[in-house]
């Protein structure tokens, strides 16, 4: 560890300026990545408030906690907040944020001031979605549909909808700003073939965000129409269809699910590469791989349709086309098992949390494959196995990268280190926690227990318990990060600028950095991930 | 931050600092725009391709609204648009040579012509209203009752359509306000013209969705 650096602080990102008002104007994308941490963390406590509250309405069988409207208004809720104001921004603002310039060798985003805007449209959304909350809750369920959003449903669907849309172009601009640096301000010798894994899946993600969220805003732009104005385009009353309304939707809302991974991949890679102290084993079919699944993301919307009564020949060809969503997915996952193969794999936080993403992403990704089965999905549509399978990739995978991420990170943004062995603690009750909160849904959902009610049949209740129980050491695994994070703010070992040994230019500047990033512009002038085998980790 | 061993132009006063050259900040905002067209491609297109499943699901309720239309007046302003992209073309090209007094006067065109626009678009919404065209207000459809509802769907489309057209436009007069203001201010020659050429890319796009807007909501029984 470095000891001579304790005596002066250097002037850093963090310390370069001081006072309220540098943090809410600043154009620094370190410092709006944080600005995104603080407000991202809320949401996420929110949701999770709201996830406890429906495991606890859960254990017994009676609906006698909350009323049928209250526990719709809380799904409605979880989804909400969880999907659009947590997932959604939650690696590419924050890491994403952080890290792509530097990764690239710039001194910031293509845009600062489009950046500070972004985060401005996520707080302004985030109000609406806020005020939704407060005035009564939202009772549609996270997709908003028709008939029943635009002429129905008595609660505050406007102010959830005003939320989502203002939220969509803060992820626009982020994704557009992403693709603009990578394209442009990449550093002298950092090739397209050069680039981290992570910036090429953020690449892919910025992808997603550009093309698909206009679509969501346009869609929900007209539900808005529709529900002030009272007549509509969705509305069968008039002859409009609301099937087309949830074409649009998923048009946006699948490939955002790939918005809610592909960053989480991009983490893995480098914590992967990282921590076996090798380059990751076919690091072009990874970066293609990234890409592969931005485009073949927007073509498998119908298969959240497979019962609404779309043709069942549209329905064969989305089953296919979802199959072959498995084959990048499955590219990733094999090289990341043979990166580890042969490699110096040490058990750093990041690693473990990298470990816990990659089996419970297996699962998530192979019960996928059973529900992109028409046969198959017929049978356990809108039951718990399709709660438990979109958790395991989402919660399993990308809280999981996230966190991953975050421990990998932290001495970068922080300049601080964390306690490690809490820290492998917390990974492993996560880990145990999860598995054993969305493990039994899959059992349940599979004998037919139906998502969205606040009853159930009485012989669902063990497994019900067990996913409760699950959930509050999940809660645990949570809090722990929380408390020692913000512990090590203060009372954390000074990190040096490269603990874990790793390979790339955010490692070669101080920790945590100054506010142009790099005393010089970086000349890169050698691949990405020249890992030599005899190096060690430092700390651990 | 404080560099030596930068290139003389990085002096320049619009060059901002994280930017190595005025080269590098021109492809960036050019690319940045363009990206953001494709978005705005994304945003019109779920409208177009909804218009188009419902215009294959009821064709003759579709092509009834035709009569309605005043494609004259649609005409003008598809004329006075393009004639909007000329004047922007021109100030661009102007903003390159640095001629601030030509900038101005293109811009003033051009701001003129989308004044145009608007006025006569807001014209034809107030003789919809007077013909009971609007569907959330007291919509009416005698002459053809068995496509009442259907109509009523076109014309959801038609002011939605439109309407979000028109609010483009707003945003475009917005923008060359500022550049109006900016010009005044500031030197555009041939180093530094960005702000002119990205709202130019922005004003023919939003010309270009009127071009796809005027047959598909004006002329659609003209062929039938």
């Amino acid at each position: 560890m470095s000891t001579e650096r304790r005596e002066v602080t250097p002037i850093n990102y963090l310390n370069a300026t001081t006072g309220w008002k540098s943090w809410l104007f600043t154009t620094d994308h370190k410092r709006i990545a944080v600005l995104y941490l603080i407000s991202i963390t809320v949401f996420f406590i929110l949701g999770g408030i709201f996830a406890s509250l429906m495991r606890l309405e859960l254990t017994t069988p009676q609906g006698d906690m909350f009323s049928s409207d209250t526990y719709n208004k809380l799904f409605t809720m979880h989804g909400v907040v969880m999907i659009f104001f947590f997932l959604i921004p939650s690696i590419p603002a924050t890491l994403g944020n952080f890290l792509i310039p530097m990764m690239v060798g710039a001194r910031d985003l293509a845009f600062p001031k489009v950046n500070l805007l972004s985060w401005y449209l996520y707080i302004a959304g985030g109000i609406f979605a806020l005020a939704a909350i407060l005035a009564g809750g939202v009772d549609t369920g996270w997709t908003f549909y028709t008939p029943y959003s635009t002429t129905y449903s008595n609660a505050y669907v406007m102010p959830a909808v005003v939320g989502v849309f203002i939220a969509g172009f803060s992820s626009i601009l982020t994704g557009l700003n992403f693709i603009v640096t990578v394209h442009k301000m990449r550093a002298p010798g950092m090739t397209w073939g050069r680039l981290p894994l992570f910036v090429w899946s953020m690449y892919a993600t910025s992808l997603i965000q550009v093309l698909g969220t206009p679509v969501i805003a346009i869609t929900l732009a007209l539900v808005g129409l529709e529900r002030v104005f009272h007549v509509g385009i969705f509305d069968p009353a008039i002859g409009g269809d609301p099937i087309l309304f949830q074409h649009m939707f998923w048009f946006y809302s699948h490939p955002a699910v790939y918005i809610m991974i592909l960053p989480g991949m991009g983490v893995i890679s480098e914590v992967v590469g990282c921590f076996s102290r090798k380059r990751p084993f076919g690091y072009s079919f990874i970066a293609g791989s990234s890409l592969a699944i931005a485009v073949l993301g927007f073509l498998v919307w119908g298969h959240h349709m497979f019962v609404t009564g779309q043709s069942m020949y549209a329905s064969m060809v989305f089953s296919m086309l979802s199959f072959l969503v498995a084959v990048p997915s499955a590219i990733k996952v094999f090289n990341w098992t043979a990166t580890m193969y042969k490699g110096s794999v040490s058990y750093n936080t990041p690693m473990l949390y990298a470990f816990g993403f990659i089996g419970l992403f297996t699962i998530g990704g192979l019960t996928g494959l059973m529900l992109a089965t028409l046969a198959v999905d017929v049978h356990v549509t809108r039951t718990y196995f399709v709660v438990a399978h979109f958790h395991y990739v989402m919660v399993g995978g990308m809280v999981m990268a996230y966190l991953g991420g975050l421990h990998f990170w932290w001495p970068k943004i922080t300049g601080r280190m964390y306690p490690e062995i809490w820290a492998r603690i917390a990974a492993a009750i996560t880990f145990v926690g999860f598995n054993l909160t969305f493990g039994p849904q899959f059992l349940l959902g599979y004998m037919g227990m139906v998502r969205r009610y606040h009853s159930y049949a009485p012989e669902f209740q063990p497994l019900n318990v067990l996913s409760s129980a699950g959930a509050s050491i999940l809660a645990v695994g949570y809090a722990i990060p929380f408390v020692y994070f913000l512990w090590s703010l203060t009372k954390g070992e000074k990190a040096p600028s490269n603990p874990w040994g790793a390979k790339g230019l955010e490692w070669e500047t101080a920790s945590p950095p100054p506010t142009f990033n790099f005393d010089h512009t970086p000349v890169v002038t050698e691949p990405a991930y020249a890992y030599a085998k005899e190096e060690e980790v430092h700390v651990g | 931050m404080a560099d030596q061993a930068v290139p003389m132009e990085q002096h320049s006063p619009f060059l901002q600092h994280h930017f190595d050259d005025l080269d590098q900040q021109l492809d960036s905002s050019t690319l940045g725009m363009w990206v953001f067209l494709l978005t705005e491609i994304m945003f019109f297109g779920g409208m177009f391709g909804a218009y188009t499943i419902y215009r294959s699901m009821y064709p003759e309720a579709f092509a009834s609204t035709s009569r309605h239309m005043i494609p004259w007046l649609g005409g003008i302003n598809t004329a006075v648009l393009i004639c909007s992209s000329l004047t922007m073309a021109l100030a661009v090209r102007s903003a390159q040579i640095g001629k601030r007094n030509l900038i101005r006067i293109f811009l003033i065109a051009t701001m003129i012509f989308g004044i145009a626009f608007i006025g006569v678009k807001f014209t034809e919404y107030y003789l919809h209203w007077k013909d009971h065209l609007v569907p959330w207000a007291g919509f009416q459809y005698p002459e053809a009752p068995q496509f009442f509802r259907q109509a009523q769907i076109l014309f959801c489309f038609y002011f939605f359509m439109t309407g979000f057209h028109a609010l483009h436009m707003f945003v475009g007069l917005g923008l060359l306000t500022w550049l109006l203001i900016k010009n005044e201010r500031i030197t555009f020659g041939p180093t530094y013209y960005n702000p002119v050429e990205i709202t130019g890319l922005y004003w023919h796009f939003v010309d270009i969705v009127w071009i796809f807007l005027f047959p598909l909501l004006y002329l659609i029984g003209a062929h039938s």
